[in-house]
């Protein structure tokens, strides 16, 4: 018997045991050694704040040589690539408003003539900036890309192609924030964010106290129907979500200044369906979890992804297309899409339906995984 | 009919049998006692009959009701306190009473409550937090609340752990009181003067169960002899006794010494040899419920490993 304060194999008792007991509780193991690794695969690589190859539109109705030289200069940039060739300003203003295209290149029909009379050519760029990193990189090379691409063109007409190049005026238009207030991106991006944190992890922990507590022996044991036993778990928490609506919306107007073109009611909806999703998530997560902890870390095991590959903090676009893909099964990702369309573009239903629909699809999906994990006894 | 009428339930977790072809027949306005060592398979039959788990093999029926179908009617008819006080300890008592309330549809919902907390005799402490209550009130306020909607069967998991004697006494007059009234109980225990007082008592040890009928039915059918030895240096005696021929059990009560086995012949040698040696007195004893029991964990292999 020591009776020092210090003993090392006290210590390696408690240490011994303590790794048992890691052991045993497989699923926090798997999340310790899974969670950094997938972080570190997940975001080494996705993460790219000088996005390349974002979609783009092209408004160009003359075909001459001139509106080529310079498409083709733009793509060779890397940081455009035109899947959208339309011969409409209206096909255009659709494809930005819905998200589609980060950019919108026009190039007018007397372009080429302009060119040849040295007679103030110019482009129009029209970039989305609600997401302002999105727009630098590929804004700041125009000028001098779209300058070179004349001068090569010319050849050795060597002395109009100088004074046409001088002249060449890129026109850029920072849609949706002009003055590319970061703010305005991250604002409404907070709303999707702090809702997808707390719903998710509330939800998720209140069932699994439950079990912890034993008192989940007791429910079950008294009539309520698996449905009954859900719908009042979820729906405290999608009114505290709702709480969580007015507060960020309000302090993003008064604290923030954040514009809101968009409707009301039309948001509010969304919103709906989203929180609808997320409490549905963490029901099913309490599902899964045996303890609170667990709980915990499977509600973080959704929202450091949500976060970093929903198009929060970092670009979407300028991701790899299988992160973009990963991206696409986040609840996040689709609601930041909306809340940004709405508030910032004003855009009406059809612009996000597609957007809405997905939050519809999680919702299914969640509702019917969480019944079908529900457990009504104790097996 | 019987209210529990269970025929061969097995129940298995992994590997391990927990319940093992259990049988039951409990009439109406009974008071069954279950007994058995820990981890026994006590806890797992009682939440099999109130629909809790679901039997991998057997079949029966309670109150009626299959247990394999209906086990959202029986869940309504049949009152089951759980051996950890599962309340809300974060409601006061008064919530917990209308939360139950609510759920089984009760109404009017205040008069329910109202009238519990009356004969609860804690109207004052209505809003009181039900996890601040000492362990005799919690136990008999998830009593209150498991009787609360009138159920026809009750089935209660070790209800009296931890409780102190008045309050155990109390808490058996009020389960005799129901069961005059037609209350059928099925009701798991550890203690010795409980099992008593119960109108039957059926044993069960490593899922299967080993004996049933009255106290005294389960003694005589044990078939065991007790002598009682006094003297001086018993425990010499009793260090000696351990596992001599036709001895099964030593165990001192006070200045006794209870000596167990369950061939009377080879016993009665063994002891007729010491007391030439010491100056001791060996009479014969009445075999207790208790002497059974250890007999009964003794003999039944050990299947938990």
């Amino acid at each position: 018997m020591s009776h020092t304060i210090f003993s090392l194999s006290r210590l390696s008792a408690l240490l011994r045991k303590e790794f048992i007991q890691m052991r045993r509780d497989r699923v926090t193991f798997a999340m310790m050694l899974g969670v950094p690794l997938m972080l570190l695969i997940l975001f080494g690589y996705a993460i790219n704040n000088d996005p390349k190859r974002l979609p783009a539109a092209l408004v160009a109705t003359s075909n001459d040589h001139y509106t080529r030289a310079m498409v083709s200069a733009l793509e060779m940039t890397g940081y455009y690539r035109f899947d959208h060739r339309v011969s409409s300003a209206e096909e255009a203003e659709a494809l930005i408003t819905k998200g589609d295209v980060a950019f919108v290149v026009t190039i007018p029909s007397d372009f080429a003539r302009r060119v040849e009379r040295g007679d103030n050519p110019q482009i129009l760029i029209e970039a989305d900036a609600t997401d302002p990193s999105v727009a630098s990189g590929a804004i700041s090379t125009l000028g001098t890309v779209a300058s070179q691409a004349l001068l090569r063109e010319q050849g050795d007409q060597a002395q109009a192609a100088t004074m046409a190049a001088s002249q060449l005026q890129v026109v850029v238009h920072r849609r949706y924030n002009p003055e590319g207030i970061s703010q305005y991106n991250i604002v409404p991006g907070l709303l999707g964010v702090i809702l997808q944190m707390t719903m998710v992890m509330m939800t998720a922990m209140a069932l699994t106290r439950e079990s912890e507590r034993g008192t989940m022996e007791n429910l079950l044991a008294m009539p309520a129907s698996p449905v009954e036993i859900m719908l009042g778990k979820v729906l405290p928490y999608a009114a505290v979500g709702a709480v969580q609506v007015v507060v960020v919306l309000v302090a993003a107007k008064g604290l923030f200044g954040v514009p809101f073109f968009g409707s009301l009611p039309l948001l509010l909806s969304a919103i709906f369906v989203f929180v609808l999703a997320l409490v549905l998530l963490g029901y099913s997560i309490s599902t899964v979890a045996r303890t609170q902890m667990q709980a915990m870390q499977l509600t973080f095991f959704f929202f450091l992804p949500s976060i970093l590959l929903s198009g929060f903090m970092f670009p979407y676009r300028g991701m790899p297309d299988w992160a973009q893909t990963l991206g696409e099964i986040l609840p996040l990702t689709h609601f930041l899409r909306i809340v940004r369309a709405v508030m910032l573009k004003g855009a009406a239903f059809p612009a996000i339906a597609t957007e809405v629909a997905a939050l519809f699809a999680f919702v299914l999906a969640f509702a019917t995984l969480a019944l079908l994990r529900f457990r009504r006894t104790l097996d | 009919m019987n209210v529990i009428d269970v025929r061969n339930l097995v129940k298995r977790f992994g590997d391990k049998t927990v319940v093992d072809h259990v049988s039951m027949q409990v009439g109406q306005g009974e008071i069954v006692g279950f007994l058995g060592p820990n981890g026994s398979g006590k806890t797992t039959t009682i939440r099999i009959m109130c629909g809790l788990l679901t039997p991998d093999e057997g079949e029966g029926e309670v109150l009626g009701y299959d247990l394999k179908t209906d086990s959202l009617k029986i869940k309504r008819e049949v009152g089951y306190m759980t051996q950890k006080f599962s309340f809300y300890e974060d409601l006061t008592i008064a919530e917990n009473l209308e939360f139950v309330a609510r759920l089984y549809e009760l109404k009017p919902v205040s008069k329910y409550v109202d009238d519990t907390l009356n004969d609860l005799g804690l109207t004052t402490r209505r809003n009181q937090l039900a996890g601040t209550l000492s362990g005799g009130w919690k136990q008999r306020l998830a009593l209150a609340a498991c009787i609360m909607h009138k159920p026809k069967l009750l089935l209660l998991d070790e209800p009296t752990a931890g409780v102190d004697p008045k309050a155990r006494r109390e808490f058996w007059d009020e389960i005799h009181r129901l069961a005059r009234g037609g209350l059928t109980v099925l009701v798991s225990t550890h203690y010795m003067d409980e099992a008593e007082r119960c109108h039957r008592i059926c044993y069960i040890s490593y899922g299967k169960i080993l004996a049933t009928g009255t106290v005294d039915d389960v003694i005589r059918n044990a078939g065991l002899t007790t002598y009682i030895v006094t003297g001086p240096g018993l425990n010499e005696v009793a260090e000696r006794l351990q596992g001599a021929p036709g001895v099964d059990q030593v165990a001192p009560f006070g200045t006794t010494l209870h000596v167990v086995g369950s061939d009377r012949a080879l016993l009665e040698k063994t002891l007729a040899a010491y007391k030439k040696e010491k100056a001791i007195k060996i009479e014969l004893g009445e075999t207790s419920l208790e002497d059974v029991f250890i007999q009964f964990m003794a003999e039944s292999k050990d299947n938990m490993g």
